[in-house]
């Protein structure tokens, strides 16, 4: 384990020249100053540092999701053959600040129905967590906030968290769509948690590390290569988790208004919209450290640019997804989590069991040889789930067979009709 | 296959993707380098050397350009082309207007004209707020005086600056809609590139003659 955003040059700059120069971190870092702070006030130029990291990357996260809200508008409209914003700034880049704008001036309506606390809590903890699993996310070869030992099972962890969000906004909400929104929403992130997780072993047992710098550090080969069956399933079941279409049952607006969000007005529904694409983008970059292979590639780009170019590559690909699919019925989606994706991240687990007992420390030609054996399973594996799917033009029995005549549908009791 | 389907979606939208968007932006435009200087007339490059102001403007994308929705020559706008040379006067307009918007006040004029007194219209009130551009006063006018217009963009701040008056109908360009006039449209007229159209070009028929005249109220009822 290393000092985390210590390893960045310019923060350990910062923090060097707060610190006397005989801090334990700065020695040999080069010549620093005497220092601003006395002897043994170490902690403080911590402090001031890390508060500095965290506004720095977390507002660098928030205009992160204006630029991808605008570039997805953009592309999603030109995937309908319409525009897109571009009346505001040059080319519409400022469309999300005159958003913004707008919903912070709206009025910001509680139900009088509503659990009060709850309800104002939910948005928090949408957006926290999500802000938390940045802080483990290398940005480049020596840029991250925490390089910790458990990196993959802290973001899991925070990003689990994240399903109370759309729960408490149901509850609190007192609504019936936002309950029925809520409900979906904890379904389908309760659904897809397994085979997210069990496809990410595969990489963990090749990688030998949970950190994400050591993931980043063991691919010589993308991972997306080696483990194309847990790259296809981390794929899908992120764009479920963050809640997209086709996978944006939970806030259908043609059956729920809004589904858990509903009742939420201003700036509260404003942290709704930004923890969503916060966890795309929290998604994208995942996929884009732990699948294809993070800040490195060839060096005429800085690592910097190579990471943004894979997590811009990763989200395009989900703007993709979203103009294209539409959206699916809460059966087909569990159903297709647990026929479908959890089956291919067993096998994509126990193949990968298999060939780390075979090669435990892979180097570059053993990861190539994983790659082609991994890859044939795949196409195996993929050809044998589809004998088990509708033929072409077919349609699936429903699941349901009716009985007999519909049964009568009771009317409501004595007192509690709806007033005409 | 399983799955098939879902790639056949993606090329559907990364083909809409690629191609020109449907969208007519209307009243104006963003444009860019190429688009503007396309809009000026010139080539892209002689455009950064004359004008390299508007060429940073439209580089970084700030570049508008005016966009006219294209109309047929038989749109029935809301700002009415009246000819008061061709009015009697005779209010037909405002009685068979079904919402009862227009308001005709005539005195007398004093003229006598061959084809009988003409009255001076003293008030002519349209109140666009209410009218649905039916088109009926049009459709009614004996003497082809009132035409439809061409115009539709008179949004307003307040009721009372959607009525038209006849200070204004004597004013507005006399640019008639070709709607119900058979005989602008047989000349191929365009109120969008036309010229303005003279009182005697707009009629469906040339004036009478007093001798014509003549021959069909007193000679037809004496026969």
């Amino acid at each position: 384990m290393t000092d985390g955003f210590l390893d960045n040059a310019f923060f350990r700059n910062v923090y060097c020249n707060l610190a006397s120069s005989d801090s334990p971190r700065c020695l040999g870092g080069g010549p620093f100053g005497d220092g601003l702070l006395p002897a043994g006030l170490e902690w403080l130029a911590f402090l001031i540092t890390a508060v500095a990291v965290v506004f720095v990357v977390v507002n660098a996260a928030l205009l992160g999701v204006n630029v991808y809200i605008w570039g997805e508008r953009r592309a999603v409209g030109r995937m309908q053959a319409r525009v897109g914003p571009n009346r505001w700034g040059p080319f519409g880049l400022l469309t999300p600040i005159a958003d913004l704008i707008k919903i912070l001036a709206k009025e910001d309506i509680v139900p009088a129905a509503a659990d009060r606390l709850v309800f104002m809590l939910a948005p928090i903890m949408l957006v926290v967590p999500v802000l938390l699993a940045f802080s483990v996310i290398p940005f480049g070869s020596s840029t991250w906030v925490a390089d910790l030992n458990v990196g993959v099972l802290f973001v899991l962890a925070v990003l689990s968290i994240e399903s109370l969000g759309p729960l408490m906004a149901a509850w609190g909400s007192q609504n019936r769509y936002a309950m029925f929104g809520g409900l979906r929403a904890v379904a389908l992130l309760v659904s897809y948690e397994i085979p997210l997780v069990l496809s990410l072993l595969g990489v963990l047992m090749v990688a030998g590390s949970l950190s994400m710098v050591d993931i980043v550090r063991a691919q010589n080969v993308p991972f997306a290569l080696v483990q194309p069956l847990g790259f296809l399933v981390f794929l899908i079941g992120s764009v479920a988790e963050v809640q997209r279409s086709p996978f944006d049952l939970a806030e259908a607006e043609s059956e729920l208004v809004a589904g858990y969000h509903t009742d939420y007005s201003g700036i509260k529904w404003g942290l709704f919209q930004a923890g969503e694409f916060l966890a795309t983008i929290v998604s994208g970059a995942i996929i884009a450290t732990v699948f294809l292979s993070g800040w490195r590639g060839p060096e005429f780009l800085p690592s910097h640019a190579w990471f943004f170019l894979k997590l811009a590559a990763v989200l395009f690909l989900m703007t993709w997804i979203r103009g294209t699919l539409p959206r699916l019925r809460i059966d087909q989606i569990t159903s297709f989590a647990w026929k479908a994706l959890l089956p291919l991240a067993a096998v994509n687990l126990a193949v990968s069991a298999v060939l780390s007992l075979l090669w435990p420390d892979p180097g570059t030609g053993e990861l190539w040889a994983m790659a082609t054996i991994n890859g044939l399973i795949a196409v195996a594996a993929l050809f044998v789930l589809g004998q088990f799917g509708p033929r072409p033009g077919e349609r699936p029995a429903p699941a349901v067979a009716s009985a007999g005549p519909p049964a009568a549908v009771p009317t409501a009791p004595r007192g509690q009709e709806r007033a005409v | 296959m399983y799955g098939v389907g879902i790639f056949k979606g993606f090329t559907v939208t990364a083909m809409n993707a690629v191609r020109a968007p449907f969208t007519v932006e209307y009243p104006d435009r963003r444009v860019g380098l190429p688009g503007l200087a396309k809009a000026s007339g010139m080539n892209p490059f002689v455009f950064v050397a004359k004008r390299p102001l508007s060429a940073i403007r439209a580089a970084l994308g700030l570049a508008k350009i005016p966009v006219k929705v294209p109309q047929h020559s038989r749109f029935r706008g809301q700002d009415f082309t009246w000819y008061v040379e061709r009015c009697t006067g005779c209010a037909s307009c405002a009685k068979l207007c079904p919402l009862g918007i227009i308001k005709i006040v005539t005195g007398p004029s004093g003229r006598q004209t061959q084809e009988g007194e003409v009255y001076d219209v003293e008030v002519f009130d349209i109140d666009l707020a209410r009218c649905m551009a039916c088109g009926i006063c049009v459709e009614v006018c004996p003497y082809d005086a009132l035409h439809m217009g061409s115009g539709f963009e008179r949004a307003q701040y307040a009721f009372p600056d959607l009525k038209i008056t006849v200070d204004e109908l004597k004013q507005a360009p006399k640019r008639p809609s070709t709607w119900f006039r058979p005989q602008l449209e047989e000349k191929g007229y365009d109120p969008h590139t036309g010229a303005v159209a003279d009182w005697r070009a707009v009629g469906r028929h040339e004036r009478p003659t007093a001798e014509q005249l003549k021959r069909s109220w007193v000679d037809e009822r004496t026969k």
